[in-house]
């Protein structure tokens, strides 16, 4: 496929050319940038909702079961799912897709598996490329589907416009498990298989949970809701809710102050890529082999490269 | 640029043998690759959307039921429709010697690994040939 080709099929939606375009974009590169410069201002009209959670917490289920549900209302959807890559290997099985065989065969569904390659915080360094691109092709919603570490994946919060933390019943017996850094990123919490036992308990120590923090700054109370991914109980009015979420964002401005913290931590990871991409070379070997032999330190050695752009 | 080999693993048709599936896709991990399973009971349909949606550059099948020579052509039929020849496809499990032989010679099955089969020479032959027809 020609790359020059890429973008215009891209923009019409053509599902090859973008599963190829997010490819490129994972590769990174001067061809990658060109192409995502030009479809970065096709985008920005989807609606992206982030899920993480713990492992097995039913993420994947969830994700099978809104996009489902977004369907029946007509609305496209984009799916991105980020499972780990191996440290060790570098490959990784990425296996979010068995969940949503459901979705198979429905031109109005497109689902991208990722290796988190490397990144730590849930995502991988391409993800939101690949959800700027799957917005440029024009879905209305894009899923973001975490790794589901549990801890520290905050990247999510600042690239999806609405994060939705799940959790299940009975994950320990008290809300020490729940980790603070979870809490201040959820817009939406959901106790997820609420077939099982300890599900009002679990919903009513969230809530009260959240009473402590008192009145949010923003405005926006997170609501805590039950569901059951696996059967499509409660899914409607997690979307509900992920729509007042964003009639929110829009309604009090915060769209454009989280559009600006999202945009500078892409424009923060492309000055890095571009930088380090430019400066490697002779003289970049030259002072890693004086750092390693400590006959230098990294701090001057990076002020030098700097200087020498 | 070094590129990620990614592969999808499938097991097309009403076969529950998943166990050589899962090896492979455990083997391939372990050699650096991608792996993209999607698990039981795929139709060639839905193998070959994945494999556009994911842009991988190989399709493992893995199929023990006897059902190859009914779903694999249908695979390789359905990437020539959506010009997807570029994707190397390689078949395993209980696949008889001629079966494989047609399945090579006419149906574009590039290869086919049967039973006891080292996974070490899956992954080499894998190295050596995944992507080789992409631009
Ligand atoms: C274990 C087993 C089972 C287990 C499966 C457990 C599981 N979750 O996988 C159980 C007990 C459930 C089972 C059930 C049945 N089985 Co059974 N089973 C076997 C057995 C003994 C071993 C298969 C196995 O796991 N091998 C180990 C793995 C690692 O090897 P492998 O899959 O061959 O994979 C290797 C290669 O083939 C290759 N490979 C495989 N896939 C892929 C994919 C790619 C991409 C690549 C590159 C390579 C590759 O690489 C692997 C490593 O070398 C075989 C006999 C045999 N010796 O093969 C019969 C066998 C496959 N079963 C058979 C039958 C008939 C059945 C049943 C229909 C029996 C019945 N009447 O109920 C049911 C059907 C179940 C179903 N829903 O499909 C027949 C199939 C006959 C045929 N195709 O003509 C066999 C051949 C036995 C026989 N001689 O009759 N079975
Ligand atoms: N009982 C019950 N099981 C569920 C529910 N949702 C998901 N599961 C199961 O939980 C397991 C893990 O689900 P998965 O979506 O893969 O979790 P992930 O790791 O968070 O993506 C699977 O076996 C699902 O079938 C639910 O609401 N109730
Ligand atoms: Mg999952």
């Amino acid at each position: 496929m020609h790359i020059p080709d890429l973008l215009p099929r891209l923009l019409q939606g053509d599902r090859r050319a973008l599963a190829r375009a997010i490819s490129l974009a994972e590769q990174g590169g001067s061809r990658a940038r060109d192409l995502l410069a030009g479809a970065y201002p096709h985008a920005g009209r989807a609606h992206t909702i982030g899920i993480t959670g713990p492992p097995g917490a039913g993420k994947s289920t969830l994700v099978n079961a809104l996009a489902l549900e977004l369907r029946r209302q007509k609305r496209t959807v984009g799916i991105v799912a980020v499972d780990p890559t191996s440290p060790f290997s570098g490959g990784a099985v990425l296996g979010d897709r068995i969940r949503m065989q459901p979705l198979g065969g429905d031109a109005g569904v497109f689902i991208r598996s990722m290796g988190s390659r490397g990144r730590l915080g849930g995502l991988s360094r391409a993800t939101a490329d690949a959800i700027a691109l799957i917005d440029a092709a024009g879905f209305d919603v894009v899923l973001i589907e975490t790794v589901g570490a549990g801890q520290g994946e905050v990247d999510i919060a600042r690239t999806a416009q609405t994060t939705i933390v799940v959790e299940v019943p009975g994950m320990g017996d008290d809300v020490q498990s729940i980790k603070a850094g979870v809490l201040e990123i959820a817009d939406i919490f959901v106790v997820n298989k609420a077939d099982r036992e300890g599900a009002d308990k679990t919903l009513r120590q969230l809530r009260s949970m959240l009473h402590l923090g008192g009145p949010p700054e923003d405005g926006w109370e997170p609501p805590v809701l039950a569901s059951v991914a696996s059967n499509g109980q409660g899914i409607p009015e997690i979307i509900a809710d992920a729509d007042r979420h964003a009639e929110h964002l829009r309604g009090a401005g915060f769209a454009d102050a989280h559009a600006r913290t999202a945009a500078e931590g892409e424009l923060r990871a492309a000055v890095q890529e571009l930088v380090v991409e430019r400066l490697r070379g002779a003289a970049w070997d030259a002072l890693v082999a004086k750092i390693a032999a400590r006959q230098g330190d990294p701090y001057s050695a990076a002020e030098e490269l700097i200087n020498s752009l | 640029m070094d590129r990620t080999i990614r592969v999808l693993v499938a097991k097309p048709g009403l076969d529950g043998h998943d166990r050589g599936a899962k090896v492979i896709a455990r083997a391939l991990r372990d050699a650096g690759m991608e792996v993209i399973y999607t698990g039981l009971q795929q139709t060639p349909q839905m193998i070959v959307e994945a494999a556009l949606q994911e842009d991988v550059d190989v399709i493992g099948l893995s199929i023990l039921s006897g059902a190859h020579m009914t779903l694999l052509p249908k695979v390789s039929q359905l990437l020539r429709e959506q010009q997807m020849d570029d994707v190397l496809v390689v078949a395993g499990g209980i696949i008889s010697d001629d079966d494989a032989a047609t399945l090579k010679n006419v149906h574009g099955i590039a290869q086919v690994f049967g039973p006891g089969t080292n996974t070490n020479d899956i992954v080499a032959y894998i190295r050596a040939n995944a992507g080789v027809a992409r631009d």
